[in-house]
């Protein structure tokens, strides 16, 4: 019997993915939101979030993967997460320095330490950093993967 | 006073690496050593002894610090973390861009070995 | 001064606005790309008239309102300003140039996102006050151009790129290395406060130790001679205005400013470092120059030529008198003005013949005349022709040579200029005098973007020595000059200068 092949890897990895690889985005996205109490933050979460996508197109093949994220949309959340970081930046100038804290702990927007909420523009930072990383290293495996020769 | 030497050694080896081996996607690992080691180098200059991860947090905090003989608690530098994060973002950067040349090269020339690419002479 | 940090964020900005939006019509990317540098042109100039009402303090900005040294500051002084209005006349000029010659090429947004980035990271490494600030800025700015040197992807260009990227990487671990130590020693990162803490403690043996490591990085990013095997091959294999900005004002800003700031603001000059300056500065003089007159494709000799007068500007500070150091600066402006025009020139007759190797091209005055008259301006420039700008520079040279009692490098630099002279004169009568071959006798001149960028750029040639007259000097040169002469007062001036 010939055997039709199919894209992607055996039956087992592709079941177990399925369950997974939603874990790992939702991983992924604790580290960067908690960035400011724990270690990792912008980058170390950016690159757990790509990795995930990159899981998808490891067990089910590069059709599939393209089919979530595509390259054009990549490419436009990376341009996003870098326009959103400048931004925070050049608001800053609205109070005084550039990269100013403005989210300060006065009122109307009260916190305490070691809370979610807390620490200024950091968490938004990270964000913004989380969506650039990930974009950007998920759209970098795709060039590499769907090069081909052209004359 | 041993593991800077150590650092060193694995700084010589990547140097080693970019300068005798003939093959591409050797020099581009040779290079990637070289930052492995220059960063391992960084970040053991920030250790003081006896001192713990730099992270304030409410419910940690005194439970595991140990405090020194006056009193005072002692962390770990946290700039040299901070410093080579970003090191590590530029290697990745340049590990990245190195490779899709590298690949280019081989569909352009056809081989992978630098004594093939002699094209600019003068 | 709220300026200041605008400099890089608007560079950054449009970069990224230009990789969103750039991809729906070339126009958009044209628009940004030449937006950016036209309002950067303006503000430098105000920052230079603030400057000027302050009468040269330095003004000092805290990132983010945290006190240095514990944050980030960002410094504008004499030096700062003088290469800023450098580096963003011609980064305009290179752009200008680029909306017709890059439709050569495919995918013109991410020449432009690039470019910009390389951009954003020159005016940073001119304005840091922070030493691994320094080094992220000049990270940024290789990274980008290693990608504008392989943009054509043909073979040669990613064959140079590689080379590039490899010997420039390393180079920039030995300055990481270099910086760890200073760290180990003093335990900040802040220029003026490195500065403070070496002179309460001096330390001969560190210092020693770390100059050599800068030397080996910086001098590999300015393109000193044992480490210059990168530039004849990365310069001419980029598209053409990518090599008049490589060649004009990036290995001037992240090379000879980090150098020079380096050097003599924060370690201290002793009277070794500016004898291995002399040195350097002369053995590249004379490869430079002796290995341009072997050579027969156009931009290959124009990065020869590159290599041998910036030896001339480390030969010239390396001297170590306040003379030397205004004669060096003079010269800076001087061959970036001029070896842009010239890089510029030699992308219109690819423009328009498709060669660069001379034996092939020929006669071509009568047929491209604002490329020719153009050419002969910069070309004079650069060997040292009276009434033009370089000749003014080079004379200043020489007399500040003499002035140091240092004979045998007058001699060399006088010698050299003979040699650049009989280099330039070979390349401007096998491109442009001479006969006409056959097959260009079609040829049409260059369009007329591109032709405003030679002429603007060659009216600059024609009128730089005009800087020399003392109201215009006191504004431009002058502060320059006594910024980098204070030496290791740089860390008191700028601690007082804090708000």
């Amino acid at each position: 019997m010939i055997k039709k092949s199919e894209p992607g890897m055996t039956i087992i990895v592709k079941t177990i993915t399925r369950y997974t690889v939603a874990l790992i985005l939702l991983f992924g996205i604790y580290i960067v939101l908690h960035g400011h109490l724990t270690p990792g933050g912008g980058f170390a979460g950016g690159v757990i979030v790509a990795l995930s996508f990159v899981h998808i197109m490891l067990a089910f093949g590069k059709e599939t993967a393209i089919k979530k994220m595509s390259e054009k949309s990549s490419g436009i959340l990376e341009s996003l997460g870098a326009i959103l970081f400048v931004t925070i930046a050049l608001l800053g100038l609205t109070a005084g320095y550039f990269f100013f804290n403005f989210i300060t702990g006065q009122k109307p927007l009260e916190t305490s330490f070691f809370r979610l909420f807390s620490s200024g523009i950091i968490p938004f930072c990270n964000i913004a950093i989380c969506l650039k990383v990930g974009a950007g290293l998920f759209g970098i495996f795709l060039a590499l993967i769907f090069f081909k020769k052209n004359d | 006073m041993i593991e800077y030497l150590l650092c060193l050694i694995l700084f010589s080896v990547g140097l080693y690496c970019i300068l005798i081996k003939r093959n591409l996607i050797k020099i581009i690992i040779g290079l990637g050593i070289m930052e492995y080691a220059v960063n391992l180098f960084f970040i053991l200059l920030g250790y003081r002894s006896g001192g713990q991860f730099p992270i304030l947090s409410k419910d940690v905090f005194a439970q595991f610090i140990r405090p020194d003989k006056s009193g005072n608690y002692i962390f770990v530098d946290p700039i040299p973390q901070a410093l080579i994060l970003t090191a590590i973002v530029i290697g990745l950067a340049v590990t990245c861009l190195l490779v899709a040349i590298a690949l280019r090269i081989y569909e352009k020339y056809g081989s992978y070995d630098i004594e093939d690419l002699n094209k600019l002479k003068g | 001064m709220l300026l200041m940090p605008l400099f890089v964020a608007i560079p950054l900005l449009g970069a990224f606005l230009n990789s969103l939006l750039g991809k729906i019509s070339n126009r958009i990317s044209d628009f940004i790309g030449n937006l950016v540098p036209a309002i950067l042109v303006v503000l430098s100039f105000f920052s230079l008239f603030t400057l000027k009402s302050l009468n040269f303090t330095p003004i000092v900005y805290k990132m983010g309102g945290w006190v240095p040294p514990f944050g980030i500051c960002f410094v504008l002084d004499g030096f700062s300003i003088l290469m800023l209005i450098t580096i963003n006349i011609i980064a305009l000029t290179a752009t200008i140039f680029s909306i017709p010659y890059m439709e050569k090429y495919t995918d013109k947004w991410k020449y432009y996102t690039l470019f910009l980035l390389m951009l954003t990271a020159m005016n940073g490494a001119v304005l840091t006050g922070d030493m691994f600030n320094l080094f992220v800025w000049l990270e940024i700015g290789a990274i980008s151009s290693y990608a504008l040197v392989a943009f054509g992807t043909e073979q040669e260009e990613l064959e140079a790129s590689f080379k590039y990227a490899i010997m420039s990487s390393s180079a920039s671990l030995f300055i990481l290395i270099g910086i760890a130590f200073l760290y180990s020693y003093t335990s900040t990162l802040n220029m003026a406060d490195i500065g403070k803490i070496l002179l309460e403690k001096p330390n001969s043996t560190l210092v020693g130790f770390v100059s050599v490591l800068f030397l080996l990085g910086f001098g590999l990013k300015s393109a000193l001679v044992p480490f210059h095997s990168w530039l004849p091959d990365a310069h001419p294999s980029a598209p053409a205005p990518i090599s008049a900005m490589l060649s004009g004002v990036l290995i001037k800003s992240l090379g000879i400013y980090a150098l020079v700031r380096v050097f003599f603001n924060i370690l201290g000059v002793t009277n070794t470092l500016l004898n291995i300056f002399v040195i350097l500065g002369i053995i590249s003089m004379v490869f430079g120059g002796l290995l341009a007159l072997y050579q027969k494709d156009l931009k290959r000799l124009l990065a020869y030529s590159t290599i041998s007068q910036v030896g001339y500007i480390i030969f010239s500070f390396g001297l170590g008198t306040s003379f030397g150091i205004f004669a060096g600066l003079f010269h800076l402006i001087n061959h970036a003005v001029a070896k842009a025009l010239l890089f510029l020139n030699s992308g219109s007759l690819v423009y328009s013949t498709g060669e660069r190797d001379l034996e092939k091209l020929g006669g071509l005055k009568e047929k491209m005349q604002v490329t020719a008259a153009t050419s002969l301006l910069g070309s004079m420039s650069v060997s040292g022709v009276p009434p033009l700008g370089g000749f003014w520079s080079k004379l200043l040279i020489i007399i500040s040579a003499l002035n140091a009692k240092h004979f045998l490098g007058a001699t060399i630099a006088i010698l050299m200029s003979i040699i650049t002279l009989a280099y330039y004169l070979k390349l401007q009568k096998m491109t442009f005098f001479g006969i006409l071959r056959q097959q260009w006798l079609n040829l049409k001149e260059a369009p007329i973007l591109m032709c405003i960028s030679m002429i603007f750029l060659a009216g600059l040639c024609l009128f730089l020595g005009l800087i020399l007259l003392p109201g215009v000097k006191d504004v431009f040169l002058e502060p320059a000059t006594k910024a980098i002469e204070n030496g290791v007062e740089y860390s008191r001036i700028i601690f007082e200068n804090i708000p």
